[in-house]
């Protein structure tokens, strides 16, 4: 039920309306609309109760336990968004001058300290609005960087086939063809292949450590010398960085440049709760060549670092300094976490996987790489389900929901068919963990005993399977009056 | 399986048919878009394009991924499949049927380079571990 559905004509909400209306004549007639626009007529209460039980309808991880893999979907903490929502900083304008807003250029100096430290990087920018824009970012300084030693002939990108499909997305956004790395048996980037990519062509090689498949590259001081020697450059992809947090450092295993996902690792709100965040931290060589703005403290002042600084940036990505509201919320959880509790959040992200991966085992369920200790992740593959019963994943993933848990992330990585990638990070207990576990196993004895329950799950969502081939086939995202 | 015995295949999933006018038709094997699952969207080459034998040409995407599909050989496309583009279920029905573009190909010859069905069926085994 969408809230114009609501509409009553002439139903007002009165008592937020203001009393007098602005004349506007200082906009230009062709400027103006002719009409009044097409707004529901509901009263304050109908209002607040749409959006009341549209809130009520949401899975969010507020409400339940969301083990998305590869999202990171941990508990976003009051604390943050507390000391992000303090008047100074939401009434703070972006071009006021620097002189006036000390306070949050010295909250967002101290946060680009703590990423250099906690990544092992020379340098960082949170320009970037979104894990996108830092992957873009990121591409777009290895590109500076060839271009201003006259290497043009870098015109490949190396990508892991276990990659999110962003990287060679960002990839090609800045030119670059990309050449495709396949993995081995044990979920590690197959050294031989990598070796025969590498030459004269390469620029780099953009590599998620741990990987999507939940494991860690074994060979990454190989992988980095291989990729060295060519004369390429090594891209960290930040996304798994939450189980390695204060423990392993990017910069230490060779790696030029990494974006963070603020909205993964530094929980801040995530997906549809809020704009996501994605800074970019560099090796010494590639400092000319960081998005600006970038906040400098010298002289006892903080100052914004434009163009007029660092001529080789590559340039502003967004109107003003990044999403500020976010990074200080991301300042707000590292202040609160420090270094210890940084640790903290890796052993518990770690140690909650191989938990959950070592239960389910147990419990019946087929782990994808079962030779390997989990990073942060793991998958779980449901082929011989299928092919004893029929049952997906993507019926299991719906099931759950029935259970009151999220389902964790669907045939994702594609290298493992039927596959589950589930995430539980260091903010779930072991009370959570071992509820999820019985829930899944409920699930998988439902699957034998009776296949047609789990294939036409859920049964108690406030909508039933969606048709998402027609949806997709069909795509019609506006909603139309009734003729009047 | 369906792995016709009349056609080639690509190591990326491309069957191609030799027609009696020279042309080469090319689509995207049973296998592939078993694992791709239901299509949606198919995005062909524009007629009269250049290839490269593996250059990036089309795309087709399903409702779990997008998948780029590969030149199976160098040409020039002379006929692209509107019917396919308008209805992509096509190529989930038969995708043998559903062919997506046809190339004139620069050398006849390179036809015979590609995997044979023996070949192709080896190769999905193999994926299959």
């Amino acid at each position: 039920m969408l809230i114009f559905e609501l509409s009553r004509p002439g139903r007002k909400n009165p008592s937020q309306a203001p009393a007098s209306q602005p004349e506007a004549d200082d906009i230009p007639a062709h400027l103006r609309r002719a009409g009044k626009p097409l707004l529901p007529e509901v009263s304050e209460m109908d209002a607040v109760r749409h959006y009341t039980r549209l809130s009520q309808k949401n899975f969010s991880i507020d409400t339940h336990f969301y083990p998305l893999g590869s999202c990171t979907m941990k508990y976003n903490p009051r604390g943050a968004h507390q000391m992000a929502m303090l008047p100074q900083f939401l009434a703070r304008h972006p071009l006021a001058p620097e002189t006036t807003g000390q306070g949050v250029l010295a909250c967002l100096f101290e946060l680009q300290e703590m990423l250099k430290d906690v990544t092992g990087m020379a340098g960082v920018s949170l320009t970037p609005m979104a894990g996108a824009q830092g992957e873009f970012a990121g591409v777009a300084m290895i590109r500076a960087y060839h271009a201003a030693r006259d290497d043009t002939a870098r015109t490949e990108m190396l990508v892991p086939d276990a990659a999110h499909g962003t990287n060679p997305a960002s990839a090609v956004m800045c030119g670059y063809t990309i050449k495709e790395i396949p993995t081995d048996r044990d979920g590690n980037v197959d050294l031989a292949a990598l070796r025969a990519a590498v030459g004269p062509q390469t620029a780099g090689l953009m590599l998620t450590n741990p990987s999507t498949l939940g494991v860690f590259e074994q060979n990454i001081q190989e992988m980095q010398k291989i990729v060295h020697e060519a004369g390429g450059l090594l891209y960290y992809d930040g996304a798994n960085l939450n189980a390695i947090l204060g423990r392993v450092k990017p910069g230490d295993m060779g790696f030029d440049v990494i974006h963070v996902n603020l909205h993964k690792t530094f929980s801040t709100p995530h997906g549809g709760g809020g704009p996501g965040s994605g800074p970019v931290g560099v090796s010494e060589r590639l400092l000319p060549f960081l998005p600006v703005p970038i906040v400098a403290h010298d002289n006892g002042r903080y100052r914004l670092v434009t163009e007029k600084d660092l001529p080789q940036s590559i340039g502003h990505l967004s109107a003003f300094q990044g999403n500020t509201g976010i990074l200080l919320r991301a300042y707000a959880y590292a202040r609160m976490l420090g270094g210890e509790g940084m640790r903290r959040v890796a052993d518990y992200a770690t140690l909650n996987a191989n938990y959950l991966m070592a239960e389910l085992k147990k419990a019946g369920f087929d782990i994808a790489f079962p030779q390997r200790r989990a990073s942060h992740e793991f998958i779980v593959t449901l082929k011989s389900l299928k092919e004893q019963t029929g049952v997906s994943a993507m019926d299991v993933a719906k099931r759950l929901l029935d259970k009151g848990f999220h389902a964790p992330t669907t045939y994702f990585p594609m290298l493992v068919p039927e596959c589950l990638l589930i995430e539980p990070t260091e903010t779930e207990s072991k009370q959570t963990l071992d509820a999820f576990v019985a829930a899944l196993k409920e699930v998988l004895d439902e699957a034998h005993a009776n296949p047609e329950l789990v294939k036409t799950a859920p049964h108690t969502m406030p909508v039933r399977r969606l048709d998402d081939v027609k949806a997709a086939r069909e795509l019609d995202l506006t909603w139309k009056a009734p003729a009047a | 399986m369906s792995i016709p015995n009349n056609l080639k295949y690509t190591k990326s999933h491309e069957w191609a048919r030799q027609e009696a006018d020279g042309t080469v038709t090319v689509g995207i094997t049973h296998h592939a878009q078993e694992l791709l699952g239901d299509m949606v969207y198919v995005e062909n080459p524009a007629v009269g394009r250049q290839l490269k034998a593996g250059e990036e040409c089309a795309v087709v995407e399903s409702v779990k991924a997008a998948s780029d599909v590969y030149a199976p050989l160098a040409g020039e496309v002379v006929a692209a499949n509107a019917e396919v583009a308008d209805a992509p279920e096509q190529i989930n029905q038969d995708a043998y049927a559903a062919w997506m573009f046809k190339i004139k190909p620069a050398n006849p010859a390179d036809l015979a380079g590609l995997l044979d069905a023996t070949a192709y069926q080896a190769l999905v085994e193999s994926e299959a571990h």
